[in-house]
């Protein structure tokens, strides 16, 4: 639509691309926290980001959704360049689901409120159809009996799953997750990583930071490996477990799978 | 070779289920344990008892026993060793209605009766609805009507008239419900941003803070006028309100913020990935939370804005203290001062006591169910 625009786009980024990074920047006051991302998401297709703590996987998806601003470079979220315009920013987000570590659910709401407050609100959805909606995702995500509970009475695993389904009720195009079982204890994760491991099958677009490796092997259509801010690897499952190139992917390889 | 011995140790062991030691029962125990539980205390409850002991036979044979309780005879009063409550009788509706007009009283008891009346069904949670809040604008509205009268053939009274008990309760009424909304607009102004708003919402702040309500009350009723074209000349009555909205609202709007500041990062974030605007964030899942939060302190402001309702009568004003004040330069009764002051007091703790416990409740109602 934007004929200025499309010419400066590589051919794949039209139709079947749903986020891309062209040599994105990102500074913390003076600490250049992302250097020169280049990515791209096909849509349906899986990327599992990993690293070491501090080097900068959250910074980087939570610039897809403008939670986090970046100073240089493009990202285009479904044929949107984020920029300044908060209307542009509220629909991009629209079509962005996110699950946080630690779930950030609203503690005030009931968990049917949860999921129906954004549809109801933002979307203008009539309050019965967007509570049938709930009780489906719920369906879904394995707890519809906890519908009427606050989420401080839910355990750790039957948030997350609360807040994917929170996520899914706006029927985003992708699905961006942040650590999701992390902040887990062992027997809540697996919950958790059958969930999202139902919604890959299913065709979501994900985009998910994580350490599980079982999950990843199973899911990923592409490992993205960042140390210090930067993409230092980026390759297939098979290839990037079995035969990654860099030295610092083995080394985190072998720090993260002696356990 | 082995490990050299280790220290530690556990023994394996089966007890088997059993209900919890049973605790001391009865009036012996729950006066050791709450009175004589070590030898400080033992010592502090039986100075408290002599205490006690010492004043309370002459405040009782004061305030009861030689009481007079009723007559229209300040002279009665004279003679007698007690307390004079008649003072109270004798001099009420002045206390209760300040200047307004003897007649109308009755206006006044039924604006009391409204507001008493409205915030005791405000007080439970099942009635929360818009249509509470459209209540009180209908009351208000009402409450206007009976103060001023001049139409459905009630005699015109204008503010200058007004006072007592009615005129507090407006004012402090007027005060929350002015204020309430202003402070939570400042709170957000303060984090907003927008350098522009930021800056005019702490100056806003600070200058109502940084002086003492009196000084308000003296700029809205003194220097006002000084400034603006005499046409425009608003209300005492309504000046006065203004200052003590803006004065609440100032305070209030601190308390507010340190509400906002306790909600964690997530919850905006969340909001936000989900694209809720700004405004509906604010109103769907940070101000529910914030509130939350900060009722109690919240609620000691609005204790305090009853109290200064009393400030009012510094310029000119009739609340219900400057009222009672007024009453008594009845020069038969100004010796009995102190009894009229006492029931003043009473009125005031009810007042202020019942709030406090409203503020409990509403504390309790709101966490059930749910832990955050
Ligand atoms: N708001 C912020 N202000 C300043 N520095 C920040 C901020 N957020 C993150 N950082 C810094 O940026 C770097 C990258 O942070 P980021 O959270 O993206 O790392 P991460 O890869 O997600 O790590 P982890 O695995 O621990 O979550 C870290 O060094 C962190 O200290
Ligand atoms: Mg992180």
């Amino acid at each position: 639509m934007d004929d200025k625009n499309s010419e400066s786009r590589p051919p794949e980024s039209a139709a079947n691309v749903i986020v891309e990074f062209r040599h994105v920047h990102k500074w913390f006051g003076d600490f250049h926290v992302l250097r020169d991302i280049n990515m791209v998401v096909g849509r349906g297709e899986k990327i599992v980001v990993c690293g070491p703590s501090g080097s900068g996987k959250s910074t980087m998806i939570r610039c897809i959704n403008r939670l986090e601003v970046h100073q240089e470079g493009t990202i285009i979220v479904d044929g949107t360049a984020l920029a300044d315009d908060t209307r542009k920013i509220e629909e991009v987000r629209r079509g962005v689901g996110m699950v946080f570590q630690d779930f950030n659910l609203f503690p005030h709401l009931t968990v049917v409120e949860n999921l129906t407050m954004a549809p109801v609100y933002v979307h203008g959805i009539p309050e019965d159809e967007a509570e049938r909606q709930a009780f489906e995702l719920l369906e879904r995500v394995k707890i519809p009996e906890q519908a009427w509970k606050y989420p401080g009475q839910l355990s750790g695993g039957q948030q997350q799953r609360v807040a994917i389904a929170r996520a899914l009720m706006l029927k985003p195009k992708v699905m961006l997750f942040d650590e999701p079982t992390s902040a887990l204890d062992p027997e809540m994760i697996t919950e958790v990583l059958d969930v999202m491991v139902e919604l890959a099958e299913a065709g979501m677009t994900m985009i998910v930071v994580t350490h599980e490796m079982g999950f990843a092997r199973k899911v990923a259509d592409l490992m993205v490996f960042m140390d210090d801010g930067e993409i230092i690897e980026a390759a297939p499952p098979d290839i990037f477990f079995e035969n990654p190139k860099s030295d610092r992917t083995k080394l985190f390889l072998s720090q993260i799978l002696t356990h | 070779m082995g490990r050299p011995q280790t220290v530690s140790s556990a023994i394996v062991v089966s007890a088997p289920r059993r209900p919890p030691p049973v605790r001391e029962t009865g009036i012996v125990a729950w006066l050791r344990s709450n009175f004589f539980n070590n030898i400080h205390n033992s010592v502090l409850t039986l100075l408290a008892a002599w205490a006690l002991l010492v004043t309370l036979p002459g405040f009782i044979s004061w305030a009861v026993t030689e009481a007079v309780w009723l007559t229209d005879d300040p002279k009665v009063c004279r003679t007698a060793a007690g307390a004079c409550w008649a003072v109270i009788a004798e001099k009420h509706r002045v206390m209760l209605f300040g200047t307004f007009p003897y007649d109308e009283h009755w206006r006044g008891v039924l604006v009391i009766a409204i507001v008493i009346g409205l915030s005791v069904v405000s007080g439970f949670k099942r009635f929360w609805s818009y249509w509470l809040f459209a209540a009180w604008l209908v009351a208000m509205g009402v409450i206007l009507v009976l103060q001023l009268g001049g139409v459905f053939g009630l005699r015109e009274t204008g503010t200058h008239e007004w006072g007592g008990l009615p005129l507090t309760l407006i004012m402090f009424v007027g005060t929350v419900v002015g204020g309430l909304p202003i402070a939570i607009f400042l709170a957000l102004g303060r984090r907003s941003n927008l350098p522009v708003i930021k800056s005019l919402c702490i100056g806003m702040i600070e200058i109502t803070r940084g002086v003492p309500l009196i000084t308000v009350l003296f700029m809205a009723s003194l220097m006002f006028p000084l400034f603006v074209p005499e046409e425009l000349n608003i209300d005492k009555v309504i000046r006065a309100q203004i200052g003590m909205i803006l004065f609440f609202g100032a305070y209030a709007a601190e308390i507010v913020r340190g509400g906002l500041q306790a909600i964690p990062r997530g919850q905006y974030e969340a909001a936000d990935a989900a694209g809720l605007t700004y405004w509906e964030k604010t109103r769907k899942i940070i101000l529910p939370q914030a509130l939350r939060i900060v009722i109690p302190a919240l609620m000691n402001d609005i204790i305090r804005a009853f109290k200064n309702t009393t400030f009012v009568s510094i310029i000119g004003l009739f609340d219900v203290l400057g009222a009672t004040a007024t009453a008594l330069e009845d020069p038969l009764w100004v010796l009995y001062a102190p009894e009229a002051y006492m029931f003043i007091f009473v009125l005031y703790f009810c007042f202020c006591f019942s709030m406090s416990k409203y503020s409990e409740h509403v504390e309790h109602d709101l966490a059930k169910g749910r832990n955050f």
